[in-house]
Order: structure tokens, then C-alpha cells, then sequence
């Protein structure tokens, strides 16, 4: 199936490369998403079937607006609106930064879970395995955690790292601020259980308990939209191949010369543009 | 905030789920550069340039790339699972089990009421180390959780389903293993840097910065761009940890002596 070749492929990318530098011990690390989107998303398309694109459109001139027409506005209390450009968010942006500092260890435990927000993998790069290994080992038997703010993606990020089993894993925190406490919720004043209802709630607890978690019944919540189109899909009804979008056509061409300009560069045949990136994509206000 | 009921077996325990995540997040509106008009969005078909309405738009669910199947209104309408206040408690495993790969969004599960059993259930919890794994239905989402005690209370985290979960890669053993005096020393520079976890010593600059510039430009004014970090250079392991402890020991003993 070359829809599961694709997810292998998301899987196995990394995005960041750096050190995570501990003392001045520095060791190349590169970064893995632990989540991928799972599937269940649906397009919206036109009557013939082709997908339709996201465009904004000035009210007042009625005409559509290319990305570098757009600025962003902040509304303030007063109802003032406050003109802010790309290239102001940009310079504003964090630096981009090649390296995780890890500044302190905490008892691993002592981080509430409230605060957790994504997980990425970080693996040993080049020549790293020695240092990494004893970074987890130490990490693994002292109980701790490392804390550490970095860059990526043009945000700063609060993590936590944690070692198990080998490997380290980062959690990207939350920070104060974003997180509720159950003081700010005003959550009800406690009451004592009286020990009868302890009993019967141990006794309700201990009916259910199992020794291990198992994912398996982590089902995607998709399940059934993807099992309905795949149903519908092989009995031939509601089908539609989309015609060959213009825009999207486009965005091929370059992407094909780019291959083509690789592919040359790599054979040899010019000495040219071996090390040329890919074309960078316009930015949009949009994302 | 959302009212629900948490199924333990026979028990039923009226609960209240308030978000523990607050959006702070700075939103902007697009506005047209010229005008400062707010932009409207419309659906474009890109072949045609044509503007479609809700009324003209289908849904489709991409089978394969480029091939969709139309769903209906009806259809998707048959899909959403049924409303339900029960949130059910299928399974309490050890608390270690569940590694933070799983959590998504924590709400605060608070009492309805005067619950003796809601505290029985955040003791019974704390005592024992477990987190419940639950199910339920909340607008028209089906979602997976996991109930833990907080203190004296209780929260629900949701979780990512087993496919959103990427299995963890595998490291190829060192070459060669550490040595002793290597672990001593990266274990003395572990307890060196020790210290607590504390949220509130930690800002997001960044959104800062963006508050400032707006603030800034509301009274006229311009802002300075913030200076660049530096970076550095690579060592030789058992050098490097020996140099960081006496960097951490000396910035320690200053500390001392400062406070002293």
C-alpha cells in the first residue's frame, strides 16, 4: 500500500539536527516527532470533484488577495486595531539555535503532567553513541530529568528530557501561564470520605484493574469515516479522480526541475547547484 | 466546562470537566495591506477561478492521492457517535505505565456536588498508582483519557489513539561503554546541576516580545531586535565532563560564598 510507505517515510525524518550540550559536553542529537496526524481528515471539493483551495478576498475592493498583500491585525481592548507585518513577527522570532542546553536534573517525577504537551525522540547522531549512552544511563539511575529550553521551527520551546530504555525522549512543556491550577478552576472545598465509601470505591477500582496498559485499545476515532469510504470506494460508489488542479500542477513543475537539477548535479554532468536547496516556499500570513 | 458522569464498574460519580489549558496564544485577523479591510475567506475551485458556496461544496475523504469518495451530509451525520454524559472507566493500570508520549489535553475533573465518592476515587488513585483509562463522548467527539489524582482531585487527560503514536526508534549500542571514572564524573555533574522544577521561572519570551511590539506600536514607538546567542564548540568527552564539574563546583562555591 503506498499510503503506509508515506507514513514510513514522515516516521523516519528528522527535523532538527543539534547538541544537546550538558556542562560542555555536546552530543549530536537529531529530533523525531513522536506523533504523526492520523488520517480522517476530509477535503473539500467541487462539484467535478476538484479540491478546493483557501483564498481571501478584500470585502471592500472584492477582489482575492495574494499572500504578500496580507498583514496582520491585533484588535486591542479599545477596539484600536494595531498593524503588524511578516517581517516584524520575523525579526522577532527566536534565533535559530542549534543546540539544547541542558541546564538542570530534577526528579523525574516532580513534573506535573498538566504540563506536557508533544513528545519528540532524540537519537544519537554522528559520532554521538558513546556520550549519549552514558548521558541515559546516568539520567535512568539517578531518577532524573533534564530540563532545557531550545529553537525550532522559529519558536522556543521549554522541555523536559527523559531517558528510558535507552533512548532519550523530549517533552515539550507547557508553560506556567498556559496551564489552569485546580485553585484557578475553583474546584470545591474537599471533603473526608467516610470509610464505607472508600471501601466501595476500592473494592469498584480493584474490579477493573489490569497490570499493564495496552495501546491496542487506543482505536483511532476515524476508524469508521475510513472504513465507510473504503467500503464505498471498492463498491464503485460516490468515486471522483480530481482533474489536474493548475495550482497545484505548478508547484510540481518546480519541484520536478529541482529533481532534475539534483539528479544532474549528482551524476556529474554539471558542477552546478549540487548544493542548491529546494526553493524556498513564499511564506503566507496564513500558514 | 462540561457535565459528566465517571462509570466505575457500578458506580456512577457526577463530575464537572473545566479545560487546564488556557489559550494564550496572540490572534491576529488577516487584513488587507492596503485598506486594513478584514479579509473574508472563500473556497476557490483553482481550475476555474470560480468562488463556491457551502451550498455547492462537497465532502470527500481521499482514498488515494487525487481519488476521493463523496460523503454526504447524511452519512457523516450517521458517523458522529452518540451524545453521552458517561464517561467510562474501562481499566486502572499501574500510573507507569502510561508514558507522557500518550497525553494530549488535561482537563480538571472536579466534583458535582458534595462527592464523597469523587475523593474516595482521587485517594484510591493516589494510594494505589494507578490512572484510570476511560472513554467517552464529549461534542461530538469520541475520545480516549486517562484519569489520574492530583492532589486531593482528580484530572483527565485526553490520549492519542495508537495510530497518532509513532513507535519509539531503536539505538545501536555504544562501541564502546563508558567507563568508570567517565560515569563517575557525568553522575557528579547530574547531581551538580541538580535542582527543582519550577514553571514559573520559565516565559515564553517570544510571545512577549510579539505583546511588546504590539504595545509599542499602539503608543507609536519602535522596538530593538534582540541580540543572538552563541554558539559553541565540540570536546573530547572525559575532558569535557571533567571541565564542566569544575565550572559547575566553582560557580556552586561562589553561590555559597555570595549567600554566606
Amino acid at each position: 500500500m503506498p499510503d503506509s510507505e508515506v507514513r514510513e517515510e514522515t516516521r523516519a525524518r528528522s527535523f532538527w539536527s543539534g547538541t544537546l550540550s550538558f556542562g560542555l559536553v555536546s552530543i549530536p542529537v537529531d529530533l523525531l516527532p513522536a506523533h504523526r496526524s492520523a488520517e480522517g481528515s476530509l477535503r473539500m471539493l467541487d462539484r467535478d470533484g476538484t479540491p478546493l483551495v483557501r483564498r481571501y478576498f478584500c470585502p471592500s475592493e472584492e477582489k482575492q488577495l495574494e499572500s504578500e498583500e496580507l498583514v496582520h491585525g491585533y484588535e486591542l481592548g479599545s477596539g484600536k486595531v494595531v498593524v503588524v507585518t511578516d517581517e516584524e513577527l520575523e525579526a522577532l522570532a527566536p534565533k535559530k539555535s542549534r543546540e539544547i542546553d541542558l541546564r538542570r536534573f530534577v526528579d523525574r517525577d516532580s513534573i506535573d503532567p498538566l504540563y506536557f504537551e508533544r513528545s519528540y525522540f532524540l537519537v544519537p547522531g554522528a559520532d554521538s553513541s558513546k556520550a549519549y549512552r552514558l548521558l541515559c544511563e546516568v539520567m535512568e539511575r539517578s531518577g532524573r530529568a533534564g530540563i532545557a529550553t531550545f529553537v525550532m521551527r522559529e519558536k522556543e520551546y521549554l522541555i523536559a528530557i527523559f531517558a528510558e530504555g535507552g533512548l532519550l525522549r523530549a517533552e515539550t512543556l507547557r508553560f506556567a501561564d498556559e496551564v489552569r491550577s485546580s485553585a484557578d478552576v475553583g474546584l470545591p472545598k474537599r471533603v473526608t470520605p467516610d470509610p464505607r465509601t472508600l471501601d466501595k470505591v476500592r473494592r469498584a477500582v480493584a474490579g477493573l484493574e489490569q497490570r499493564k496498559f495496552s495501546a491496542r485499545e487506543l482505536s483511532d476515532p476515524h476508524e469508521p469515516l475510513r472504513k465507510l469510504a473504503q467500503q464505498k470506494y471498492r463498491s464503485k460508489r460516490d468515486v471522483v479522480r480530481a482533474g489536474e488542479s493548475q495550482a497545484e500542477a505548478g508547484g510540481e513543475i518546480i519541484d520536478l526541475m529541482e529533481v532534475l537539477r539534483r539528479s544532474l548535479a549528482e551524476s556529474g554532468l554539471t558542477g552546478k547547484g549540487s548544493k542548491r536547496a529546494a526553493p524556498r516556499r513564499k511564506r503566507t500570513a496564513h500558514g | 466546562m462540561w457535565n459528566g458522569k465517571l462509570g466505575v464498574g457500578k458506580l456512577g460519580i457526577d463530575v464537572k470537566l473545566y479545560a487546564a489549558v488556557e489559550d494564550v496564544a496572540i490572534h491576529f485577523h488577516l487584513l488587507h495591506a492596503r485598506d486594513e479591510e478584514r479579509v473574508q475567506q472563500h473556497m476557490l475551485n483553482p481550475n476555474t477561478g470560480e468562488v463556491r458556496e457551502a451550498d455547492q461544496i462537497q465532502k470527500g475523504y481521499e482514498v488515494q492521492r487525487g481519488t476521493f469518495v463523496l460523503l454526504s451530509p447524511a452519512e457523516l451525520a450517521k458517523l458522529a457517535p452518540a451524545p453521552s454524559k458517561s464517561i467510562e472507566l474501562y481499566a486502572f493500570v499501574p500510573a507507569s505505565q502510561l508514558t507522557p508520549v500518550w497525553y494530549e489535553r488535561p482537563y480538571h475533573v472536579g466534583p458535582s456536588g458534595k462527592s464523597p465518592e469523587y475523593f474516595a476515587l482521587a485517594r484510591v488513585l493516589s494510594e494505589r498508582g494507578l490512572v484510570g483509562l476511560a472513554r467517552w463522548v464529549m461534542r461530538k467527539h469520541a475520545y480516549h483519557g486517562a484519569l489520574r489524582a492530583h492532589g486531593d482531585y482528580l484530572t483527565l487527560s485526553t490520549l492519542h489513539s495508537a495510530e497518532e503514536v509513532v513507535a519509539a526508534p531503536r539505538v545501536a549500542p555504544a562501541s564502546r561503554a563508558a567507563d568508570a571514572k567517565e560515569l563517575a564524573m557525568a553522575e557528579q555533574l547530574v547531581e551538580a546541576l541538580a535542582g527543582e522544577f519550577d514553571p514559573a521561572e520559565f516565559k515564553d519570551e517570544h510571545r512577549e516580545r510579539v505583546l511588546e511590539l504590539i504595545q509599542a506600536k499602539a503608543r507609536g514607538k519602535k522596538l530593538k531586535l534582540p541580540p543572538r546567542p552563541r554558539a559553541r564548540a565540540a570536546k573530547p568527552l572525559a575532558s569535557a565532563l571533567e571541565r564542566s564539574l569544575k565550572m559547575v563546583q566553582r560557580q556552586q562555591h561562589g553561590k555559597e560564598r555570595l549567600s554566606a
